[in-house]
């Protein structure tokens, strides 16, 4: 299990990195923390005849808390987001994800947005992005652009993204004051991908529920948001956790791999929301 | 200073040197070698049409590449049976690298040297193989229906069929007032030590000579295979285990294909060759275990006493039986457990598959015949409604029975005898430690508050220390070092550390003096292998009896010096002195020197030798008739039968009613492996056995799709348990001495993972009310289960 | 660009390992895992999976634990890294191999340095762990021996070890006890 040969190149600004990028084209393969694109070189699934390896480019390992996001670099280490404080502050949710993504050796070195370019669909980042209907900033020879989370998912491992681009940072949108988030889910060891996870918002005014919403890992092809303000009822004191319950199996579309049924992750991810809600709504 | 050794939890020889980064595992050595890397199949089942490899030749750093064509001699040969056994009568056996035909998805077809492992696997990248792919045989019931063969010389796909019977169990059965079916099924799973196997080969073209290092349980039958199949005398060949990060049992198989060809090619290249196994082909070219359909049909009395027991096992040995049928023949004779039924028989057949080959895997097949006989005491006790551990009791062999002779033919091939044990004894022990009597209340309350709880237990005996011997070898330096070899190796068994601790009592000299080798032919030549928990019992015993030579000669050597008798010495520290006068004294390294009637005199130990030198008699030789130089003794031990260890595990589980998710809350066991030589180690033998039956119960299988691809051929997929799946385990012990050993001991290596399946599944079933057949258990099997369970045609079609 | 018959270029890396400097040339493609084991003869890191699951190849990185499988050589230029060889010697043993020999929290070893480093690194931001926090704490890595009571048992001692001034020999703590993580 060794990597083929490859060239290795270490831009130090992002116009390096888009110009090695130009030049290689699809030949070419980003490396950030490396933690999921490694194991995928040693077992010779990809080889890639160059890696642009970003670990070199200043500038990208800020996170910034702005009024209406959390703006995370391309080189922020999951360990550096779930621990920083003013992150959490402003989005919970980050970290509420965060701490079950793999464990702190992989954390100290994966990238979250490195996650979210690899789009595992059992990754918790990508229904991070979604449900915070976040931005990822992409960098490439064709210049900037922002893409949203609704169209950054494309499939199973497949983003927006094109060959040449870099994704320099990712916006996290923070929830309107009033916002509750949680996540949960069930993995077959700790820090596996998940056999089913959710996150959660739900927005409350005083007692009355004004919104909530959910996305999931692992059970559906893309991360996308479920609105469940309808099913839930506007009565925090007592949420119609059935129609919760009813609404998310509906929306699901678990596989059957070899850890689990799709029917069995139906139920699962439907038992999860239904105890996340239960949970964010007695905190 | 006497304290006497045997029995203390000392801390570990081997530890300063593992946890500082010293270890010397085989991976660690040749840094210069060329590597070896190899070309697979990945067909469960094709024949191998056409090899082109000229794709490769130009990669850089490539140094060699050989197909089977290229094999010379009986490395072209098929690789021995090890086991052969009269009932084995379709025995088949792979080849180094595949000829014409391969059998399972990894077998080896192309092997590539290159100057490292990048640039190896660079060139396996560029071989083209073409197969023709022939219909594989993947699963027991495909095996079984037969339909598609995967050797031709194996009719029906049965390699073996075994049937042994005690008393008449057709009368019985049909006597019994009551009957029960079972049909039980327990899937693959694999040892998967940290670190793969490997090879290392010198050759030495100018003293001929081949040194050979490999990651395996057994040197001296690495070394005599290699030898017979490079046509080397055995003189000229040395094979060594380094530090081995866990074997399990894989490691016991051999020669592994490489081991033949690393060695073969070392010569063939006159430079060293490595080869360290990627966990990637850990997976998919060594070796699984567990697999097995069983059928029992039990007959009982309305006390539940078993009097009929019938037993049917469907076992899956993948594509090989180079371990011959070892596996199959102890589940069939060690699902007896702790019982006596009135009457038994169990009858086999070993099957061909299209998968990775079987062989033994800590616990070898047990775990398979306990999780059978456990059900069914399970089964017999909800039927009856009594208490379970009650139905275990009274079909208990009680303590007076011993020894007792089951009137079977164990895998040593001698007869099935206990000498050992206290099963009531050891049961109160348990029940006690988890607190059975008290758990229906504890289980109630859970009830009131919406939790599933429930409680399992497990009992077995394990046939340890089986022969057929093994050897000790001492000698003492004048410096007062004691250099202790065994042939047999370790895997982390401590056994530097317990052989020292032998060693100390039986000489009396401090266990710092004591250096421990084990698993090097330069050192003992003569040993059999570490399996069947029986390095502790085999060398232990070995060595205690070749240092009670030792002491002999010292003390004979000392008598004479200190013009004593040897019956009034003893030694102490070090020190042989006489008894009640400890002022006369000599140190054992000066013995040494005495020892050998060598004039010169290059240290401390040797000049102070000289003021004990005694009279010259011009008429006798300076070594008498009888006699040879040195303080050195060497002896083997070889018992008539395998001695018996035993134990009796439970556990408390909480399943999650509504996502079926499981817990261990509670995890108990009662062990008796007789006295303890260190008790710290067994506690830790335990543990890792536990943690391994928790994987095997809950986490770990092999999953083939139907066109025999391994798809969890990874640790991200094969879910080995972490710290976090593992319950503390709680431990209590019971030291029933063997009659049959010098030092009474029985061994412990395997014992921890045996019942564990048995157990979670009895835990499981009483959390939830309906039968368990079927291990391991997932959340998702689990939640189908109760589906089941609810709906009522399906239910009647469960078993039981 | 690189083919199968032309030989790949190297590069010269040098990197501080347990405050050493090593120079070596490698290709872009060596692992740092191979690099340190191979070409520095630092044997200490352990592979066994090569696919970031198992934390046998586990260093610390900065002071952070990474999986030296999982990273190039020619990344590791600008970081201090620190093996199992760097945290303490036979004869002067760091407090987490002090208490792994001392609990018995090896069998074959094979696992244990990258334990070592893991709970190093653990114990510098968490003193003083109970024993569920230390089991969760050594939930990353993958042991096949000790079934992982007896390294539960180590972090609590290594714990001890550390806060006590005197390195000599404070009492063995009734660590059964303490990791006994409550029945029901
Ligand atoms: C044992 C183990 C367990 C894990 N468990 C989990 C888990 O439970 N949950 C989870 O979510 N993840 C898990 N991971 C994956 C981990 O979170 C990775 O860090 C993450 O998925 C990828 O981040 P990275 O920085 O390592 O990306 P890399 O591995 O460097 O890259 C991954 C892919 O994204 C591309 N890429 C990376 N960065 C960029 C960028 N800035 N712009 C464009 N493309 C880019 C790469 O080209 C590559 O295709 C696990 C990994 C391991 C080894
Ligand atoms: S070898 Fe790096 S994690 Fe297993
Ligand atoms: S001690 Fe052997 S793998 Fe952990």
């Amino acid at each position: 299990m060794k990597p083929a040969p490859f060239v290795h190149h270490a831009p130090t600004t992002v116009a390096e990195a888009v110009e090695v990028l130009r030049a290689v084209g699809s030949h070419g393969k980003i490396l950030a923390g490396g933690q999921s694109l490694i194991p995928i070189l040693s077992m010779r699934l990809a080889s890639p005849e160059h890696l642009i390896d970003i670990n070199g480019v200043a500038g990208l390992d800020r996170i910034e808390v702005r009024d209406d996001c959390v703006r995370v670099g391309a080189l922020v280490r999951h360990t550096q987001l779930l621990q920083d404080e003013s992150a959490y502050a402003a989005l919970p949710l980050l970290r509420q994800a965060l701490v079950h993504v793999a464990h702190p050796a992989i954390r100290n070195r994966g990238t979250t947005v490195g996650s979210l370019a690899h789009a595992d669909a059992a990754g918790e980042l990508p229904s991070v992005l979604a449900l915070t209907e976040g931005v990822v900033e992409a960098v490439g020879p064709r210049g900037s652009r922002d893409i949203p989370a609704s169209a950054f998912f494309v499939g199973p491992l497949e983003t927006a993204l094109a060959a040449d681009e870099l994704a320099v940072a990712v916006r996290f949108g923070r929830f309107p004051e009033g916002t509750r988030t949680g996540f949960a889910e069930s993995a077959r060891r700790s820090g596996d991908y998940a056999l089913a996870g959710v996150a959660l918002a739900i927005t409350l005014q005083d007692k009355v529920i004004r919104s909530a919403r959910a996305s999931f890992v692992s059970v559906t092809d893309v991360p996308d948001v479920l609105d469940l303000s309808g099913a839930i009822g506007s009565y925090a004191a007592v949420p119609d956790l059935d129609a919760v319950a009813d609404a998310v199996r509906a929306h699901v579309s678990p596989d059957t791999d070899i850890h689990a049924t799709g029917d069995y992750r139906r139920m699962l991810v439907a038992e999860l929301t239904r105890r996340l809600v239960t949970e964010l709504l007695s905190r | 200073m006497t304290t006497r050794q045997f029995g203390q939890p000392i801390k570990r020889k081997e530890d300063p040197r593992l946890v500082t980064g010293g270890g010397r595992f085989l991976d660690d050595l040749g840094h210069t070698a060329y590597a070896a890397a190899f070309v697979r199949s990945p067909h469960a089942h094709a024949r191998i049409l056409d090899i082109d490899v000229t794709g490769a030749l130009d990669v850089p750093g490539l140094i060699g590449i050989w197909t089977h064509e290229d094999l010379p001699g009986k490395v072209g040969e098929p690789l021995p049976l090890l086991i052969p056994h009269p009932s084995l009568t379709a025995p088949v056996t792979g080849y180094c690298l595949a000829p014409d035909e391969v059998n399972h998805v990894g077998e080896a077809v192309v092997m590539v040297v290159a100057v490292d492992r990048y640039a190896a696997e660079d060139a396996c990248g560029l071989v083209r193989v073409d197969y023709d792919v022939l219909p594989p045989v993947v699963g027991l019931e495909n095996a079984r229906a037969a339909t598609d063969l995967v050797h031709d010389s194996a009719p029906g796909n049965v390699a073996a069929h075994l049937v042994q019977e005690v008393g008449d169990v057709d009368i019985a059965m049909a006597a019994a007032p009551n009957r029960l079916t079972l049909d039980l099924q327990i899937e693959r799973s694999m040892c998967s030590p940290m670190e793969g196997k490997g090879v290392y080969a010198v050759w030495d073209a100018d003293d001929e000579h081949l040194r050979l290092w490999s990651s395996t349980q057994t040197t001296t039958g690495v070394r005599a295979a290699v030898a017979a199949k490079l046509d080397l005398p055995l003189a000229k060949v040395d094979c060594i285990a380094p530090d081995v990060g866990g074997g399990f049992g894989v490691k016991i198989v051999h020669p592994w294909p490489e081991e033949v060809l690393v060695p073969w090619t070392a010569r063939l290249l006159g430079h060293d060759v490595k080869w360290t196994e990627d966990r990637r082909e850990h997976f998919v070219s060594s070796a699984h275990e567990r697999g097995q359909l069983q059928q029992v049909e039990v007959g009982f009395d309305d006390d539940g006493h078993v009097l009929a027991l019938d037993v049917r096992l469907w076992h899956d040995n993948g594509a090989y039986t180079p371990y011959g049928i070892i596996v199959p023949i102890i589940t069939s004779t060690q699902l007896l457990g702790p019982y006596k039924p009135g009457s038994y028989r169990c009858e086999f057949w070993s099957l061909y598959t299209n998968t990775v080959l079987v062989t033994p895997y800590r616990g070898a097949g047990r775990p398979q015949g306990v999780y059978a006989m456990e059900r069914t005491m399970d089964a017999i006790a909800a039927e009856l409604g009594l208490d379970r551990a009650e139905v275990r009791s009274r079909n208990f062999i009680l303590p007076e029975e011993m020894p007792y002779d089951h009137g079977l033919l164990f895998q040593d091939g001698r007869p099935l005898k206990y000498d050992s044990g206290d099963f009531p004894a050891s049961l109160a022990k348990l029940k006690a430690l988890v607190g059975w009597d008290e758990f229906a209340a504890y289980k109630e309350q859970a009830a009131s508050e919406g939790r599933r709880v429930g409680l399992g237990i497990g009992c077995y005996v394990e046939g340890t220390g089986v022969g057929p011997y093994e050897g000790g070898h001492i000698v003492i330096e004048t410096s007062g070092r004691v250099n202790v070899a065994t042939g047999l190796t370790t895997q982390g068994q401590g056994h530097q550390t317990v052989f020292a601790q032998i060693v100390a009592d039986e000489l009396g000299v401090p266990i710092e003096n004591v250096f421990v080798t084990t698993g090097d032919t330069r050192r003992m030549g003569y040993a059999v292998g570490t399996f069947a928990s029986r390095a502790a019992v085999m060398s232990g015993n070995a060595i205690a009896l070749a240092a009670r030579q030792v002491k002999a000669k010292a003390l004979r050597i000392a008598a004479e010096a200190l013009e004593v008798s040897p019956e009034d010495l003893e030694i102490v520290g070090g020190m042989v002195r006489v008894k009640g006068a400890p002022g006369t004294s000599m140190a054992l390294g000066t013995v040494a020197v005495m020892s050998n009637p060598l004039r010169y005199a290059f240290d401390e130990a040797a000049r102070a030798a000289t003021q004990f030198a005694g009279g010259n008699d011009p008429d006798k030789p300076p070594v008498a008739a009888g006699e040879e130089p040195g303080l050195e003794g060497k002896d083997f031990y070889s018992p008539t039968q395998a001695t018996f260890a035993n134990g009796m595990h439970a556990a408390i589980v909480e399943t999650d009613p509504v996502t079926a998710e499981i817990r261990i809350l509670r995890y108990c066991v009662v062990h008796d492996c007789g006295p303890m030589i260190n008790p710290m180690i067994v506690e830790g033998q335990v543990h890792g056995g536990v943690a391994q039956g928790v994987g095997g119960a809950l986490y770990e299988r092999m999953v083939y799709d139907e066109s025999g691809q391994l798809l969890n051929a990874s640790f991200m997929d094969f879910l080995m348990p972490y710290a976090s799946e593992v319950p503390f385990i709680e431990t209590d012990h019971l030291e029933t001495p063997s009659p049959l050993n010098p030092l009474g001991i029985k061994g412990a290596g395997e014992a921890g993972c045996i019942p564990v399946s048995a157990v979670i599944a009895s835990a499981i079933e009483d959390a939830e009310g309906f039968p368990i057949r079927s291990m391991p258990i997932s959340p998702t099997e689990l939640w189908e289960l109760r589906q089941r369970h609810t709906e009522p045609v399906a239910a009647q079609g469960e078993p039981s | 660009m690189t083919g199968p018959d032309v030989p790949e270029p190297l590069h010269e890396v040098t990197v501080s390992v347990n405050g050493v400097r090593h120079t070596a040339t490698v290709p872009a493609r060596r692992l740092l895992s191979d690099f340190l084991r191979h070409d520095l003869a630092l044997t200490g890191t352990h592979v066994g999976c090569e696919h970031g699951v198992c934390g046998a190849c586990t260093i610390l990185v900065d002071g952070a634990p990474m999986r030296s499988c999982l990273m190039f050589a020619v990344q590791a230029r600008a970081h201090e890294l620190t093996t199992v060889e760097g945290l303490g010697t036979i004869d002067a043993m760091g407090p987490v191999q002090q208490a792994f020999s001392e609990c018995h929290g090896l069998q074959c070893g094979f696992c244990t340095p990258g334990f070592i480093t893991t709970i190093t690194a653990y114990l510098e931001e968490n003193p003083d762990p109970t024993a569920e926090e230390a089991r969760d704490a050594i939930s990353g890595n993958l042991c096949r021996c000790t079934g992982y009571q007896n390294i539960v048992k180590s972090v609590l001692r290594a714990a001890e070890i550390r806060a006590s001034a005197d390195l000599g020999a404070p009492p063995l703590i009734d660590a059964d006890a303490r990791a006994g993580e409550a029945p029901p």
